[in-house]
């Protein structure tokens, strides 16, 4: 009997404690810096046009192959505009397979991909699993709003 | 006229219990014969989460096969990561540096004080708490999960440690956020010790049910807390050190008589030394200092070798044992996991108790049905 009284006095002690509890779909707790959510494409601001040159190293060291790469000439090399010979076509990351190892975001050599830490990257359900399968825009749509600040370069 | 009636004739029913069944702790299922209320014989199936892991990671280099073990043992991720990269490193005869090892005892103990959280709120559920120790356990949890999400940035699945040391720094305030959460869980330890330990109720349901002796658990392969409550000292942080875990002073908490209520004990004392070792290892933390060997291959290739590196996981002994042949990828990978190893005591265990007690015999074996079928 004094034990089950010790454990009612635990409850009732705990009565007066502060809430810890986020009232979810409301209010957002908010997430770490490093927090990685789903690999998203960077848009380089100085030249209008996305730092990834579609090299492959990415879909090469992903675990899941859950990325496919197109590449082609950039034309803004040949007008003199840019550096970049190359840049990326197409770009498809199928989030349904992504496993979030942050490994692509380790191997790329010019800090094009990068891993959404914000909430946008995290309520991403949908109806059809079709519509998980990101394409070039939708990649890049993020950090074209200035959504994210890609904390984590490895 | 006298209708004669028979004798109600007493037969022994099979009871399925499982796979979807919320005390089996994710999709297990075992047949139990049972005579009235005491089970005479136990069959467990396994094998409703196999997903090939082992084979899967053979495909995959020394980094991507990372991310696979945080998926196999998802309550202690670190543990599963530190046994891999163990193997990979004395295969390859890597010098890990001491900061990255400190800070790898330091995560690798929390990651047991929250499995041990989650151990302690999903036996309560089994015991008929119905969720009160849920809530206290998970609040505890949440808050160490926190800390693992700002280091590494994920919430369950790491993918932190590297072949040679860690993926990237700590966080700046990792030392001051590490000591607040210990504050917390030390609080969360005392409060659980409270709801549970002395309550009578929560007492006449565990003890005496599901014993052990030393022999009997030796005999039957078990490691971790359930081999240490049946009263056999052996712990491998203490007894084969790896890792830095030589330089730490802490006790291995042993049980009596072996019982479920003896291998909650055991968790809870095991929770407290974890406290106390990770205090230590933030007193022995270099404050600076590389976190992985200056010297590191772009590519990692090991000579071919085999090798298996164990750790004292939460629920005892994780081992990798890895074959190589030379290059990136292990040719055969095989993962010892507690789990699966303490599962098959589930029948001896069982046989002779009351129905009732069965879920409290699986309950207190805290398996992880995903590293059981890896």
């Amino acid at each position: 009997m004094l034990g089950i009284l010790k454990s009612m006095g635990m409850t009732a002690r705990a009565c007066f404690r502060k809430p810890v509890t986020i009232e979810y779909p409301t209010t957002h707790r908010e997430i770490a810096n490093r927090d990685r959510a789903f690999p998203i494409l960077i848009w380089d601001e100085e030249h209008d046009e996305p730092f990834c040159t579609g090299c492959h190293a990415c879909e090469r060291a992903c675990p899941v192959e859950c990325m496919t790469v197109v590449m082609r000439d950039n034309p803004k090399f040949a007008a003199g505009e840019s550096k970049r010979r190359k840049i990326i076509d197409e770009f498809w990351i199928d989030y349904g397979r992504c496993m979030r190892c942050n490994i692509c975001v380790e191997v790329c050599n010019f800090e094009a991909i990068g891993m959404n830490n914000t909430w946008a990257g995290h309520e991403l359900s949908r109806y059809d699993r079709g519509d998980l399968v990101m394409d070039l825009d939708m990649l890049l749509s993020q950090s074209k709003k200035k959504m994210v600040d890609p904390g984590l370069r490895a | 006229m006298v209708v004669e009636q028979d004798a109600p004739e007493i037969v022994d029913i099979p009871i399925n219990m499982g796979p979807q069944h919320p005390s089996t702790h994710g999709v297990f299922r075992m047949v139990l014969v049972v005579s009235g209320e005491q089970v005479l014989d136990v069959t467990p199936h396994i094998g409703y989460m196999h997903r090939g892991g082992e084979k899967l990671m053979e495909t995959m280099d020394f980094r991507q096969g990372i991310g696979y073990a945080d998926r196999t043992e998802y309550l202690a991720q670190f543990s599963a990561e530190l046994a891999y990269c163990l193997a990979v490193e004395r295969l390859m005869d890597i010098e890990v540096p001491e900061r990255a090892q400190y800070i790898r005892v330091i995560l690798t103990e929390l990651n047991r004080l929250s499995s041990h959280f989650m151990f302690m709120g999903a036996f309560g559920i089994d015991s008929g708490l119905f969720g009160t120790s849920f809530t206290y356990a998970f609040r505890e949890r949440e808050y160490i999960q926190d800390v693992f999400e700002e280091v590494s940035g994920d919430r369950l699945m790491y993918a932190y440690f590297r072949v040679g040391g860690l993926a990237w720094e700590v966080t700046d305030n990792f030392v001051e956020r590490v000591h607040e959460v210990l504050k917390s869980s030390a609080q969360g330890i005392q409060d659980l010790d409270d709801l549970l330990t002395r309550n009578e109720i929560f007492v006449a349901r565990c003890q005496n049910i599901g014993a052990f002796t030393a022999q009997q658990a030796i005999a039957n392969g078990l490691s971790g807390p359930l081999l240490r409550a049946s009263g056999v000292p052996w712990d491998l942080r203490k007894d084969e050190p790896y890792s830095v875990y030589d330089r730490f002073k802490f006790e291995v908490p042993v049980g009596h008589y072996g019982d479920v209520y003896d291998r909650y004990l055991v968790r809870l004392e095991e929770m407290r030394q974890s406290i106390k070792i990770i205090e230590q290892a933030l007193e022995q933390l270099p404050p600076e200092g590389p976190i992985v060997p200056e010297k590191m291959p772009r590519r990692l290739r090991t000579p071919p070798g085999e090798v298996y590196a164990k750790v004292e996981a939460p629920r005892g002994e994780w081992g990798v044992y890895l074959v190589s042949k030379g290059g990136d990828k292990p040719y055969r990978l095989k993962m010892r996991s507690p789990s699966f190893c303490n599962l098959s005591a589930l029948r001896e265990m069982t046989i002779g108790q009351y129905l009732a007690d069965a879920v409290m015999i699986l309950g207190s074996m805290d398996i992880v049905l995903c590293c059981v079928d890896r």
